[in-house]
């Protein structure tokens, strides 16, 4: 095994390799799209559902990691992912980041401040200007700093769907650090999403209302008795919970009133009480005095609420809707509100709706499997883990991501990132292949990463357990076809064909398929089309 | 069939040709015509998108030219007549006698080093459009910019070229979706703005073309054909054309074409000479587009480093650094231009995401400001200054108030130069400014 993620060879998910099974066609026959969510059954569950497991739900496995599942079965393999805090892993720590590059201005400073504007004085205004422009500026350094510790934690996890999760709430939460310059609020926000990643939706909402991230990104920390702010009941309600057309407009300025107050002071939550309205309101057909605990737990109880969580998840887990064939929107609507009956049967546990979705056969459809379109962080994430190439920089990683349209910390709108198609066109087509190229052989546009010449990536662990054929070589069939199979979920004729050319033209001595060419089919791999998908 | 260009080869002709000489055996045309092709005869019989409208010029291209750190205006555009200057800026104030006069009687003039905005101004090839701002100004980078990319005070939503895009650059495909234009939009630099992202429609960005295509055929020369095989099938039999594994074979099919055209198109060498500035090897690239037929409607550019807080000089220095660059840089692309008789159908904006302080500071520069000058440059735009330079007494904050609003100039770009419903892209009705000349 090559250096690079000792986290993952250490995670309880590395197998003990005895023997690795062949990947093989997915034994079930074809059946029509379920509308129900019936369990898949142990016979059925092989390697091509293992590996579709672990694509969606957490950033893909080695082969090591896809035959252990199968050997595991389904329901080994959903509560192992699923149960995730059974799993050792590294804390997240409350002092790993400086909290106090950007603070409030103590009494002196103030005083100062005002000093200085009232005698006039351009060179102190101009000095506790460029104090504070060099706070910001070491804020945003920071911030790089947090997305480069985030994108670490994504790779080496033993915990995948706890990151996977954790991402999710981030798009569905959407917060953006540009707009509140403060990487040490976006650090806490991160964590509070880990924290309730795949607990309870109800107990998270109640958190997001007290988030210093999500009240200066909506403007509620302005909000003030007689002087609502709406923005943040609005999007608590449209974005966040409810969805569009199931609150009234006159919701959304009553929910503003009950959100009064709710600020804060640095870094921690505050309840300004001389700022919050306590008068009477009328919020979703209740009434009374109702702060904004009153106004979640009114949400919460609306049926809106489980329906529009659900179909987020169903989204991001299993299709992007609508599907845009009427043969699969019904199906899926059907699932959709079977989850939703399970989140609001479970008052808001996400993790039983997980684990009814992740052990149906609806889940593992042909039809589902291989249709999603990775997001940038599942595409690079994805790949590091899955062909255990190293990571190489993280600052590149991030970069190009950013480039492919995924910023970590950095969602375009309060809609968090559209996903599916949006995720591609014809510029991000080439960052998504090149930084492929990137992590196989550490190219660069300028030249290679100095990694790439000292400890050259050798994924001969791909073809571990293939048979040699008569002549003591390997296929370049057999080679392709193990390839393919892992990286894309199939072999398809014209893609097997144009990779046994290759490695034919390569004329490799000995086992017959050298590290370089191994490396140089991976490269071809990588750039098909349908490596886009999971 | 319209000819989209005066130079080059029709988009179809050129694609169908690379595609036979990279040896691609093309079984029966229904079968396996790329989609790149079947989209360019569906947007051509479609009444939006790229396709001779009545009316829609599609010959016509806009340049945007972004000063990234809030350019100087007021020691760009000088008010030499106005005393009030000279008290403000006592060390890097430019000598009246120094300045490149526009307008002797208003005492307006330009900075010394701008000798290459000067040639454009006295053959009537630029315009001045003095105070442009926006109300409430903010003076921070990343807002106030993001305030000008997407038109929006608020700094919210897509960029306005995006928007523009979405409504004016998008085809329709076989099953009826509407579908971005690849190539509306090119960015040069490694981030396209934020101005040219829209709901459908993205742009495209490279810093330079070969970055624009897999490196992975410089790791090992012979994957190159497979590469080509393997992303230049198109849409072929046996393919569900509405899966999304469908889409993304037309789209790596669309790339490859795209990549085929920038890159062929960079490496010709400009008919006329460049300076050696960044500005300037942006510009002959975009030039070199231009010249070769680019389907591209919009090109963006950017220079950076007109954040001029400490030691910004006046008639020599930093910002008089910035001047000669851009002002060279833009002459010479008219130049180039005009020797390839693409000059008439070239608008170039030009602006940065606030102004300066009227004051000097204490470290020999100026702070955050807000009001300053909008530039356009091309044959067709209404030559000499346009609007009252702001006042040096009536200030906001010690900032130049501003008496154009910057939506106004773009709804005027929009309606007059690209003919576009200014209110759908702008999502709001500001009074257009009369920007281009009349016919």
């Amino acid at each position: 095994m090559q250096a690079g993620n000792p986290a993952i060879d250490a995670s309880p998910l590395i197998p003990s390799t005895d023997g690795a099974a062949e990947p093989s066609a997915p034994r079930a026959k074809p059946r029509p799209f379920s509308t129900a969510l019936n369990p898949i059954k142990d016979a059925d569950f092989g390697y091509v559902q293992a590996r579709h497991l672990l694509w969606r739900a957490g950033f893909g496995g080695t082969p090591g990691q896809i035959n252990t599942l199968v050997k595991w079965g389904p329901q080994k393999s959903v509560d192992h992912l699923l149960n995730f805090e059974k799993v050792a892993a590294e804390p997240v720590t409350a002092d790993r980041f400086d909290k106090d590059i950007i603070r409030p201005y103590n009494d002196e400073e103030r005083g100062e401040i005002a000093r200085a504007r009232r005698s006039g004085n351009e060179e102190a205004v101009t000095r506790l200007r460029a104090s504070r422009q060099e706070a910001e500026r070491l804020d945003r350094a920071q911030m790089r700093d947090v997305q480069h510790w985030w994108l670490k934690r994504m790779i080496e996890t033993p915990r995948p769907l706890e990151e996977r999760l954790t991402l999710f709430w981030h798009g569905h939460f959407a917060t953006n650090y540009r707009s509140i310059e403060n990487s040490y609020h976006m650090y806490v926000q991160n964590q509070l999403f880990r924290q309730h990643a795949a607990g309870n939706f109800g107990k998270l909402l109640y958190a997001i209302i007290r988030d210093p991230a999500m009240l200066a990104y909506l403007n509620n920390n302005q909000s003030r008795k007689g002087r609502p702010n709406e923005n943040l009941a609005r999007e608590l309600m449209e974005l966040f919970s409810l969805g569009v057309n199931n609150y009234s407009e006159g919701d959304i300025k009553e929910g503003a009133r009950a959100l009064t107050g709710y600020s804060f002071d640095d870094d921690t939550f505050e309840f300004q009480r001389n700022n919050h309205d306590g008068g009477v309101k009328v919020i979703l057909g209740r009434r009374g005095t109702m702060d904004g605990d009153d106004f979640v737990t009114a949400i919460l109880e609306n049926p809106a609420c489980p329906a529009f969580i659900a179909r987020k998840l169903y989204r991001s887990f299993v299709l992007d809707l609508p599907t845009g064939r009427k043969e699969l929107d019904g199906p899926a609507q059907s699932v959709v509100g079977q989850l939703a009956s399970t989140l609001s049967g479970g008052r808001y546990e996400v993790r039983p709706v997980l684990r009814r979705l992740l052990l149906s056969e609806h889940f593992y459809h042909p039809r589902v499997m291989n249709e999603q379109i990775k997001s940038p962080a599942q595409l690079v994430v994805g790949a590091v883990r899955s062909l255990n190439t190293p990571a190489r920089d993280l600052g590149t990683l991030s970069d190009a991501m950013g480039l492919m349209g995924q910023s970590i910390f950095f969602p375009p709108s309060v809609k968090g990132w559209d996903g599916g198609r949006s995720w591609i066109n014809t510029a991000t087509l080439f960052i998504r292949q090149n930084i492929l190229c990137f992590l196989l052989t550490g190219k660069t546009p300028a030249g290679y990463d100095p990694l790439a010449t000292q400890e050259p990536y050798d994924p001969s662990f791909l073809l571990e357990g293939l048979d040699v054929g008569s002549g003591g070589r390997l296929e370049p069939e057999s080679v392709a076809e193990r390839l393919l199979i892992f990286c894309l979920g199939k072999a398809e004729t014209h893609n097997t064909q144009v990779l046994v050319k290759y490695m034919r033209g390569r004329k490799d001595a000995g086992t017959g398929v050298s590290r370089d060419t191994l490396v140089q089919v991976l490269l071809l791999i990588t750039a098909m089309p349908e490596y886009q998908l999971c | 069939m319209p000819s989209f260009f005066n130079h080059g080869p029709t988009p179809m002709a050129f694609t169908r040709r690379s595609l036979l000489r990279n040896g691609l055996v093309m079984a029966s045309a229904a079968a396996s015509v790329p989609y790149f092709l079947e989209r360019s005869a569906m947007a051509m019989a479609a009444p939006d998108g790229l396709s001779s409208t009545p009316g829609v010029p599609d010959e016509r291209i806009l340049v945007v030219v972004q000063m990234g750190g809030g350019n100087d205006g007021l020691n760009t555009v000088i008010p030499f007549g106005d005393g009030a200057y000279y008290k403000s800026r006592p060390q890097i104030a430019i000598p009246a006698a120094r300045a490149l006069v526009l307008d002797r009687q208003a005492g307006i003039g330009l900075h010394p080093s701008l000798t290459g905005f000067k040639g454009l101004y006295d053959a009537g090839l630029m315009s001045v459009v003095q105070g442009v701002g926006y109300p409430n100004p903010n003076r921070s980078h990343f807002k106030s910019m993001d305030i000008w990319h997407t038109a929006d005070t608020t700094a919210t939503g897509n960029g306005w070229l995006g928007r523009y895009f979405d409504a004016e650059c998008c085809g329709v495909d076989l099953h009826g979706k509407a579908t971005p234009e690849p190539m509306a939009g090119i960015a040069v630099g490694r981030e396209a703005p934020l101005a040219m992202q829209g709901q459908l429609s993205k742009p495209i960005g490279f810093e330079s073309a070969d970055l624009f295509q897999w490196l992975g055929g410089g790791v090992e020369r012979k994957l190159g054909p497979a590469y080509d095989e393997i992303n230049r099938r198109g849409e072929t039999g046996g393919v569900d054309p509405a899966s999304t594994q469908s889409f993304l074979m037309r789209t790596a099919m669309d790339a490859q074409v795209s990549s085929d055209q920038i890159r062929k198109a960079v490496s010709a060498k400009p008919l006329s000479p460049y300076p050696g500035s960044d500005l300037a090897r942006q510009l002959s690239m975009v030039s070199s587009m231009i010249r070769a037929g680019l389907k591209t409607r919009v090109y963006y550019v950017t220079l950076g480093g007109f954040d001029t807080h400490a030691g910004q000089g006046g008639e020599n220095g930093r910002h008089a650094q910035l001047m000669q660059q851009v002002g060279s840089s833009i002459k010479a692309f008219y130049d180039d231009l005009k020797k390839q008789g693409n000059d008439t159908r070239v608008l170039t904006v030009s602006f940065s995401e606030f102004g300066r302080r009227v004051v000097q500071n204490a470290s020999g520069g100026t702070d955050h400001g807000a009001a300053a000058p909008m530039f356009l440059f091309g044959p067709m735009v209404r030559p000499g200054v346009i609007g009252n330079h702001p006042s040096l007494t009536d200030l906001d904050a010690g900032d130049l108030k501003y008496g154009i609003d910057f939506r106004s100039v773009y709804a005027g770009v929009l309606e007059q130069w690209l003919k576009a419903d200014s209110k759908k892209v702008l999502e709001g009705s500001y009074r257009a400014a009369l920007v281009i000349k009349k016919a």
